[in-house]
């Protein structure tokens, strides 16, 4: 059903750029965003919507943006990525892991076309790769959980068992204990990046369940609505969610992919652009922190504090001595986890009392 | 780790959640019973939710916000029944069709109202009986949607099977030919139907965004509409049954989070799956068992009177 659908769009889009192309709009630099998912989640596919905006808003006249939503990751992504390429698109950029293949097809195919891939590993010529160290900022939501929770008990609403997300959750909770060693969570996977009802149902399992700071790796704000009837507190997730929870909110994770958007559309009207592997963090101002509401003033400034020292490179979350579950030492004193191993995570950290899905 | 609170708490939650299917799956069953196969119950749903969400937000009324969502479910089963019954297309492709149209109106009407929220639905407070530990709150702490699905669940049994009406919608479901040959309107009564369907689809997406999350997002529907379709199938096209399956299908989709809660080490994937593997279990068992009850013999079949 969706396949039809963005196949029909993507067709539609194809005739209505090549359609619209007199001999001035050459000196335009054409832009286009494939997404997963509809910009309307208010979550991944809308914080990346919104980068794009930023991009149009940046360069004005020079840029022209595009963007189809809700492509299935596949092949159909190929179609649609193949037709905005043949539109005369100079720079696309293809913001979900399953678009990887795809992308890197397409791209043989026109090697004058600049291709971006968000999440994803492999790379070429003419395609980038870009992510953020979201797990930088779940560190700083650690901290602030282990000094605000009354229970002791933190609530983790997971999506998919990736290492992404499983690192997500270490970091948060090497953050907690960092403060509270003794700091309980909950975790409860929804199998899902996106179904409110679920996201909902899971946050109030968790709240009765006894945890009382939820925290999300899931896209919809239903979470914060639920935490917020329930008088718990929580963070948001990719988008800044105080409205739906302005007595519950402690913090979010913002996703903010304007500065690199921007760095890159104009390395493209520059004529420097090349292949690159970007992984951004709170120094890039590519994790940002909504503001820090609903706490004491010690706690925020903790907050405060860590967040500075994650920007200069002081604090790293994955800085040794690091144990997993069984005791085996992962790593090292003095250490630091290697971002290829960041990226491969399937262990929970010492102190968390459940099972990776799966194993 | 199980007391009274928990329990209680897990069986609202379980009544919540079924609502939702009980509501969209009831309509879908009446139409079916009339002999019309509607897949467009995830499009309906989804309009029902954002109408309703926009409406509401603009009048300040979650009364008018429903009703809005009801007319607006019936407003695009009337785009299928046209297609289906009176021009007789094919009613699988109708359907999907609607399903398709529905999900692209549904993010363009609520496309300015991302990022925003309503004061949900309110819950019922009867001082003495909400309180009650364990059923308090499933049977007396509900909104209003809760006990609306069980008037109509009883209104839909009550008349399929104890009324004239009843009767004629199941004799144009079973064999449109001879109810044609009786003088019935048999498009007109599927017409009827469908639109019926349309209006409880359309109520089961204002339940979503006025009461469960009341928020908009596109797609916040999340493929309900589909399990709805499997349930009616579950219930072997009979109210009560598909009162059970609903609540099966609702109590499966919580269990499973609360078993994840406690650190069980089930892997999450097999939960998950849960509900569909049950509605196997329960498709087969229902053919082993068949009574000569099976689907309405005309369902699916397009009607095109020859004079």
């Amino acid at each position: 059903m969706r396949k039809i659908l963005s196949m029909a769009v993507a067709i539609a889009a194809g005739f209505a750029l090549a359609g619209g192309a007199p001999a001035q709009a050459a000196e335009k630099l054409k832009a286009a965003w494939v997404y997963v998912g509809p910009v309307g989640d208010f979550g991944w596919s809308y914080q990346h919507d919104q980068g794009r905006k930023a991009v149009e808003k940046h360069f004005g006249d020079k840029v022209e943006t595009t963007f189809v939503e809700n492509v299935d990751e596949g092949p159909d992504a190929e179609r649609v990525i193949e037709q905005l390429a043949r539109a005369g698109n100079k720079l696309i950029f293809t913001t979900s892991f399953g678009f990887m293949e795809p992308t890197l097809k397409v791209a043989k195919r026109h090697p004058n076309v600049f291709f971006e891939h968000a999440t994803g590993f492999k790379r070429a010529k003419n395609v980038s790769t870009y992510n953020a160290k979201f797990h930088e900022g779940r560190y700083v939501l650690g901290q602030i959980a282990a000094k605000t929770s009354k229970t002791g008990t933190i609530g983790y609403i997971a999506s998919f068992p990736i290492p992404e997300v499983i690192a997500g959750i270490n970091s948060l909770m090497l953050g907690a204990q960092s403060v509270n060693p003794n700091m309980k969570i909950k975790i409860v996977w929804v199998n899902s990046w996106f179904d409110p009802a679920k996201e909902a149902d899971a946050a109030k399992a968790l709240i009765d369940q006894g945890a009382d700071v939820i925290s999300q790796h899931t896209d919809s704000p239903a979470a914060m609505q639920a935490a917020e009837a329930r008088d718990v507190m929580a963070f948001g997730q990719a988008s800044d969610m105080i409205k739906f929870g302005p007595d519950s909110q402690l913090t979010a994770i913002v996703d903010d992919w304007a500065p690199y958007y921007i760095e890159r559309v104009q390395a493209a009207l520059d004529g420097t652009w090349t292949s690159t592997d970007t992984w951004g963090g709170m120094k890039d101002g590519e994790v940002v922190m909504a503001p820090y509401t609903n706490m004491p003033d010690e706690v925020k400034k903790m907050a405060e504090t860590t967040q500075a020292a994650i920007t200069s490179g002081a604090l790293n979350p994955f800085k040794g001595p690091i144990y997993k579950q069984d005791g085996t030492l992962m790593v090292k004193e003095g250490e630091v986890l290697a971002d290829k191993d960041i990226l491969s995570m399937n262990w929970y950290v010492k102190g968390i009392d459940d099972k990776v899905p799966g194993q | 780790m199980l007391d009274a609170a928990i329990i209680g708490a897990v069986l609202a939650s379980v009544v919540a959640a079924a609502t939702t299917l009980l509501l969209a799956s009831l309509g879908e069953l009446v139409a079916e019973r009339a002999g019309t196969l509607n897949l467009g119950v995830e499009g309906m749903m989804i309009v029902g939710a954002a109408v309703g969400y926009v409406t509401a937000y603009g009048s300040g009324s979650l009364l008018l916000g429903t009703l809005a969502a009801v007319l607006a479910g019936m407003a695009l089963s009337l785009v299928f029944a046209v297609l289906a019954i009176w021009l007789a297309t094919n009613q699988v492709a109708s359907g999907l069709a609607t399903t398709i149209l529905g999900l692209g109106l549904a993010g363009l009407i609520g496309a300015s109202f991302v990022g925003t929220q309503l004061a949900g639905a309110p819950q019922l407070h009867i001082a003495g009986l909400t309180e009650l530990p364990i059923l308090g709150k499933a049977l007396f702490g509900q909104d209003a949607f809760v006990y609306v699905s069980f008037l109509l669940l009883a209104a839909v049994a009550y008349t399929l099977t104890r009324t004239r009406i009843g009767l004629v919608l199941r004799a144009v479901g079973e064999n449109h030919a001879a109810a044609h040959a009786l003088g019935h309107p048999v498009r007109g009564i599927r017409t009827l139907a469908v639109m019926f369907g349309g209006g409880c689809a359309g109520l089961a997406g204002a339940h979503l965004s006025l009461a469960y999350t009341p928020f908009w997002a596109a797609d916040m529907t999340a493929g309900r509409g589909w399990i709805a379709l499997a349930l009616v199938v579950f219930s072997a096209w009979r109210p009560l049954w598909l009162l059970g399956g609903a609540y099966l299908f609702g109590a499966v989709s919580i269990l499973q989070l609360h078993v994840q809660g406690f650190g069980l080490g089930i892997p999450s994937q097999f939960l998950s799956a849960l509900p569909y593997l049950a509605t196997i279990i329960a498709l087969v068992v229902i053919s082993a068992l068949k009574h000569g009850r099976g689907a309405p013999a005309s369902l699916g079949v397009p009607f095109v009177p020859d004079r």
